[in-house]
């Protein structure tokens, strides 16, 4: 989503038509960005809810005679057919589902600049082979091999279902970070600096990897949204084990929540998933405008459309 | 032709993965396939050796070393067999899968060329109008985007099935119908399957109509786009056949990537809806501890995946020159 430009063929070609500014990211232009203020508020709260939530709530699992309540003042979000408390269940949840995000987010991260960016760099055989276990990656279907590997898998803990999920979300950024790393290599001031004899690792991580942060920046955001998705998905078919929201999700789907109209136990886990990715892409929305800045939309507009 | 063998040799070491992942997985971890059908048949009363040994023959269980075992499930592919079901026991997994993949196939196959139509056109016009109201759509989208394929099957099922009944609740076809050729089925077939593609088309659109309209942005600040304008060109043929036609070449691209992720996306949808597709297989087969069923599925899912991956990069190469000079 963050750069569909750089996105291209399977076997990772040299890429047409890629536009990528040469000069320095603005990074100031990006703390008046609203889209990032609105973006980083939303995240910013649910983390803390993430963070502080279950320390304010009493505890979720506690069962009662209410059974299936509307929402109410006593009850915030309703009950669940075994009496519990929603609201509860979604501040607890939220800390399992952010959790998941934040280390698929970090996990897919590393390995993508690790593999994109040193295959980029390197070139010839290693990059050969590098982009062609990412390509492998990319074109195998993710959620498919992540479930037959969560069921093959015992452990069901947070950290082992994010761990599963990276393996399979790391390889559309490694292709991006090396498109970028391809071009960057090229430019003068990287030549510059190696016939002045500076070391290769030196270059990349002094010269290369300062100008591909922003672009490192936006796939980490990209790898949580895809993180958290795709551990409600699991957790969902009944693979999950973080105590998420989409482990609500699955027991509100497992007693009938729908049919018997219960709209209170499986819009607000959905409806929070929604709220995070959104917040995340307006993230990377402005990211994007600062990687490119041809999609920012011009104060007096210089071209118009008919009319 | 350059192109064209490295295209090909990218996608058999592709499925020579998919394939030996789908080996791998289940010999390095745990399973055995029989002990899975003797917990299924609630067969507590000790088996004789004799008897479970021609079990363990029947699901391929051998000693032999790993390397036997790897061609021996080769020729097995080639040939088409993918082993017993454990939980349809004794159907073959081939037969379970042949019943499940059309359901799936059609339904998500129309959703997906649906929501790529529908995205490209509507990235084109809010690119090509940047700043209007539907340019404002763009933050909406994200929404949608950000949204899980299954949830939104759920609040739609939840709406238009539940609260205005205007559709079914669950299944692919009514069961007073019989399965075939005939009209009554196709009608009450095509009926289920509004609101699962309804619900692919939605949570799928955003990603297409976001990339449409970025590399239309990009390209309307082209020299040529500039070219035809100042020839006076009908703004109508500069959107359509200028920039639009230069801004698609990424989305075919991404086209066969995005193909993945559908038909994940997919799996949960047809757990909302009950149909009886290749995702509810999917399910019950984790359900049921059927390992067999479960890496038939991986296996037929990843090579249409990359069947359809290779056939849009020979299309891409027909399209953009330029891809078949850069090999």
């Amino acid at each position: 989503m963050a750069t569909i430009e750089t996105q291209r063929d399977v076997t990772g070609e040299v890429v047409p038509g890629v536009v990528v500014p040469t000069r320095r990211p603005r990074w100031r232009g990006l703390l008046r960005s609203r889209k990032l203020a609105a973006g980083l508020a939303i995240v910013g709260f649910f983390a803390l809810v993430a963070v502080l939530g279950p320390l304010l709530v009493d505890d979720p699992n506690q069962v009662s005679d209410d059974r299936l309540l509307a929402p109410s003042a006593e009850h915030l979000l309703g009950t669940t057919t075994t009496g519990q408390d929603v609201f509860r269940q979604l501040v607890a949840a939220t800390r399992g589902s952010m959790l998941v995000g934040l280390v698929v987010g970090l996990l897919a991260t590393v390995v993508s600049v690790l593999v994109g960016v040193l295959g980029g760099y390197a070139g010839g055989h290693t990059d050969e082979s590098l982009s062609l276990v990412s390509n492998v990656f990319l074109v195998l279907p993710g959620l498919p091999l992540v479930v037959l590997i969560t069921d093959y898998v015992q452990t069901r803990g947070a950290l082992a279902i994010a761990l599963i999920v990276s393996f399979t979300a790391w390889a559309g950024s490694a292709r991006v970070l090396r498109a970028q790393t391809l071009s960057l290599r090229s430019r003068d001031y990287v030549d510059a600096a190696r016939v002045s004899g500076e070391p290769g690792w030196r270059i990349v991580t002094f010269e290369i990897l300062p100008n591909l942060l922003p672009l490192i920046a936006a796939q980490f955001v990209f790898a949580v949204i895809g993180g958290i998705l795709t551990e409600a998905a699991l957790a969902f078919l009944g693979l999950g084990g973080a105590g998420s929201w989409g482990t609500m999700l699955y027991f509100a789907q497992n007693s009938q929540a729908l049919s018997q109209g219960a709209w209170w136990w499986f819009v607000p886990p959905g409806l929070c998933i929604a709220l995070v990715g959104a917040g995340l892409a307006l993230i990377n929305f402005s990211l994007d405008e600062l990687i490119n800045p041809r999609l920012r939309v011009p104060r007096r507009p210089r071209r118009t459309g008919p009319a | 032709m350059r192109y064209l063998r490295r295209k090909a040799l990218f996608y058999l070491v592709a499925v020579w993965a998919a394939v030996t992942l789908n080996f791998l997985i289940p010999r390095l971890i745990k399973g055995n396939p029989v002990d899975a059908v003797l917990a299924k048949t609630q067969n507590m009363t000790p088996m004789s050796p004799d008897a479970r040994r021609a079990l363990e023959l029947q699901f391929g269980v051998t000693d032999d070393p790993l390397w036997q075992q790897y061609l021996g499930y080769l020729g097995n592919l080639l040939r088409g067999e993918f082993g017993l079901s454990v939980s349809y026991y004794p159907t073959p997994v081939s037969k379970v899968l042949s019943q499940s993949l059309p359901w799936t196939v059609v339904m998500v196959g129309v959703a997906t060329v649906l929501s790529v139509l529908l995205g490209i056109t509507l990235g084109m016009l809010a690119g090509w109008r940047r700043g209007t109201w539907l340019d404002a759509l763009v933050p909406t989208t994200t929404f949608l985007a950000a949204i899980p394929y299954f949830w939104l099957a759920l609040v739609l099922l939840y709406l238009l099935g539940g609260i205005l009944g205007w559709f079914p609740l669950n299944s692919g076809y009514s069961y007073e119908t019989t399965i075939g050729f005939n009209w009554p089925f196709l009608r009450s077939a095509i009926y289920h399957a509004v609101l699962p593609a309804a619900s692919i088309v939605l949570a799928s659109v955003a990603g297409w109509l976001l990339g449409m309209r970025n590399m239309m942005v990009s390209t309307m600040a082209e020299d040529y786009v500039l070219t035809a304008e100042a020839k006076g060109l009908r703004p109508r043929r500069i959107m359509i056949q200028y920039a639009a036609r230069n801004a698609v070449l990424p989305s075919v691209a991404g086209f066969a990537i995005t193909l993945g992720f559908v038909v994940s996306g997919s799996i949960a949808t047809e757990i909302v809806f009950s149909y009886p597709g290749v995702g509810m297989t999917l399910v019950a087969a984790v359900a049921n501890a059927d390992y067999p069923l479960l890496q038939g599925i991986f296996l037929v899912i990843s090579l249409a995946v990359l069947g359809a991956n290779f056939v849009v990069d020979l299309l891409y190469a027909v399209i953009d020159p330029r891809t078949r000079q850069a090999g």
